[in-house]
């Protein structure tokens, strides 16, 4: 008798699973289904059309390539150099355990309140506008503390011994940081940059919030240029009433998941290299 | 510190270099304490326009009105029926991915093998990175339309169905989230039970999850918080009505959403109207930061316990 209650308390756990991974194959399946259609190399390079047989997503993947980039370039030296300061500096103080503190609450704050954020002080404040900058500074913000947590988590599978041994060639901290520690942690840290980023690329609501148009009529050709995204030109087709457009919106939705799967292949070889190197 | 300590030869380039480890430890504070700075960046911006908002409106009229039309031309600023909205769909998330949430857990935890753990976890990760928007879109063209065929008066928006979705998007956190809580629990406690005869169920519903309760709750007061700020999935599906009900069959609008409208509109910046959604953002940020804050207060719990 018990050990019939345990078998179905085993099966239904495990049905709680294949219900959840079901779900994710009808999602797969649907937009597939829906979008493989009209995904064709004229839908990347076409531009956003009134009429749905024309519409592209050129703009749009152009946006979010410009605004990707940038927000790399601005979250990893600022998280690299938090976390540095963190893991190796001050981990036992009271500022570092208050940091800490605000960082793993930061990370769980709403993305959209990164927008209003972002929409008070990068776009109005500071008066960049609704510019690819303003964009990837909100994204970079709202990017920053996987960013941290990730590369403190490098930084600490860095053994103390290799820490030692510079100190005992008399190199001083921070010589020892960047000539030993971060180039030993240097796979750690791009792989959590990349799955930060490949969480930014995904976002929508900020960018609405700071005013990214849905309709852009041409590329970004520079960091004050005006911008949308994938994920927002997405929306902005589920959004209309006429089918044609839901097509689009799934090939639209296909470029994004094409886009993010190669990210995270990327994320995946670096760390395969560098589980490699360390058996080595 | 033995860091500092140079050869005599190197005294005089010592001292510039010394100075500039001051100003590279200088900078990396200034790096970390931009986090800091974030923060109170976020309550400035909200505190800010909150605060020219509450000169026009009563904060009274605004908690407790029961009508919200700032849109239109007979305004009416009472946040309810936004509050009731994300609180009705992030109920039903919780109703979803709680339990399953939990079950798969447990299932992970402490039936299934480690090379089906190796497997399911990283899918269940992709379940995590799937842009809320593909969510949106899944429910208003698939969940939708699939529920519509079991309740016929099912509107085109709803409650419901993005509720429904948002708990798949939810559950990986919660399931993973407590499957850490579980798997930090000593595993004397389980073999005592096993000893006492008990079998695996029962070990992991009296044992373990009783032990490991303080995890779970944090878990689920995370997923609570993640559920009231999602946006994309309630500003495709959900509709945007404001109404104060409990009825998950109609459309419905949340704080999230709202904000969303207003954005894509044309709004000037700088009027009343405007200001609702930094209005609105506050009291999104208050109550997902208090949530925060007390999932962060539980997770240190267990640590403690079984450090």
């Amino acid at each position: 008798m018990r050990k019939h209650a345990d078998l179905i308390f085993q099966l239904v756990s495990l049905s709680a699973l294949v219900i959840a991974l079901a779900a994710l194959a009808a999602l797969v399946f649907d937009i597939v289904s829906d979008g493989a259609g009209r995904l064709s190399f004229q839908f990347l390079t076409n531009i956003a059309s009134r009429k749905p047989e024309e519409a592209g997503v050129y703009h749009a993947l152009m946006g979010s390539i410009w605004v990707i980039a940038l927000t790399g370039a601005l979250a990893l030296p600022i998280g690299v150099a938090a976390a540095i300061f963190l893991e190796e500096y001050g981990s036992r103080s009271r500022m570092a355990r208050f940091i800490e503190l605000n960082i793993s609450n930061l990370a769980a704050v709403p993305s959209i309140i990164y927008g209003l954020l972002g929409l008070g002080l990068f776009v109005r404040l500071m008066g960049m506008g609704q510019s690819v900058l303003a964009g990837a500074a909100t994204l970079a913000l709202l990017a920053l503390p996987v960013v941290i947590l990730s590369t403190r988590e490098a930084l600490r599978t860095v053994p103390n011994s290799i820490r030692e041994g510079s100190y005992a060639l008399g190199a001083t901290k921070w010589q020892t940081i960047w000539n030993q520690v971060l180039p030993m942690a240097l796979p750690g840290v791009l792989t959590g940059l990349i799955l930060a980023l490949s969480r930014a690329v995904g976002e929508t609501a900020p960018l609405i919030t700071i005013g990214a148009l849905t309709y852009i009529p041409f590329a970004p050709d520079g960091i004050w240029s005006k911008f949308t995204v994938l994920p927002i030109q997405v929306f902005n087709w589920v959004s209309r009433p006429q089918p044609e457009f839901k097509a689009n919106a799934a090939a639209g939705i296909l470029v994004l998941m094409v886009l993010l799967l190669s990210m995270n292949a990327i994320a995946i070889v670096v760390r395969d290299r560098q589980q490699r190197r360390g058996r080595i | 510190m033995t860091t500092r300590t140079l050869a005599p030869r190197r005294a005089r380039g010592a001292l510039s270099l010394l100075k500039g480890e001051w100003i590279i430890e200088r900078a990396l504070f200034l790096c970390a304490a931009l986090s800091v700075l974030t923060t109170a960046g976020i309550i400035a911006v909200l505190a800010i326009e909150t605060y020219e908002f509450l000169r026009e409106v009563p904060v009274l009229d605004f908690l407790t009105g029961t009508e919200w039309t700032p849109l239109f031309s007979n305004q009416k600023f009472g946040v309810l029926p936004l509050v009731a909205g994300t609180m009705l769909v992030s109920s039903i998330a919780m109703v979803v991915a709680l339990p399953m949430g939990l079950l798969s857990a447990i299932y992970l935890s402490e039936y299934s093998p480690s090379g089906f753990r190796r497997v399911v976890k990283p899918v269940l990760e992709i379940l995590a990175g799937v842009p809320t928007v593909v969510y949106g879109y899944f429910a208003l063209m698939f969940v939708t339309p699939l529920l519509q065929q079991v309740f016929p008066t099912l509107s085109g928006f709803n409650a419901l169905s993005p509720g429904l979705v948002m708990g798949l998007m939810i559950l990986p956190l919660v399931s993973s989230l407590s499957e850490d809580a579980m798997r930090a629990v000593p595993q004397g406690l389980r073999e005592g039970s096993y000893a006492l005869g008990a079998t695996r169920m029962q070990t992991a519903l009296r044992v373990v999850v009783p032990a490991a309760f303080s995890g779970i709750t944090a878990a689920f007061i995370l997923g609570v918080s993640r559920a009231i700020g999602e946006t994309m999935i309630v500003a495709i599906a959900a509709g945007q009505q404001p109404r104060l009900t409990g009825n998950p069959f109609v459309p419905i609008e949340t704080m999230t959403a709202y904000i969303v409208q207003v954005s894509l509109g044309d709004t000037p910046q700088g009027t009343l109207e405007y200001r609702t959604i930094f209005a609105v953002g506050m009291l999104l940020f208050v109550m997902t930061f208090s949530l925060n804050l007390i999932s962060t207060w539980l997770r240190e719990r267990y640590r403690e316990e079984y450090a």
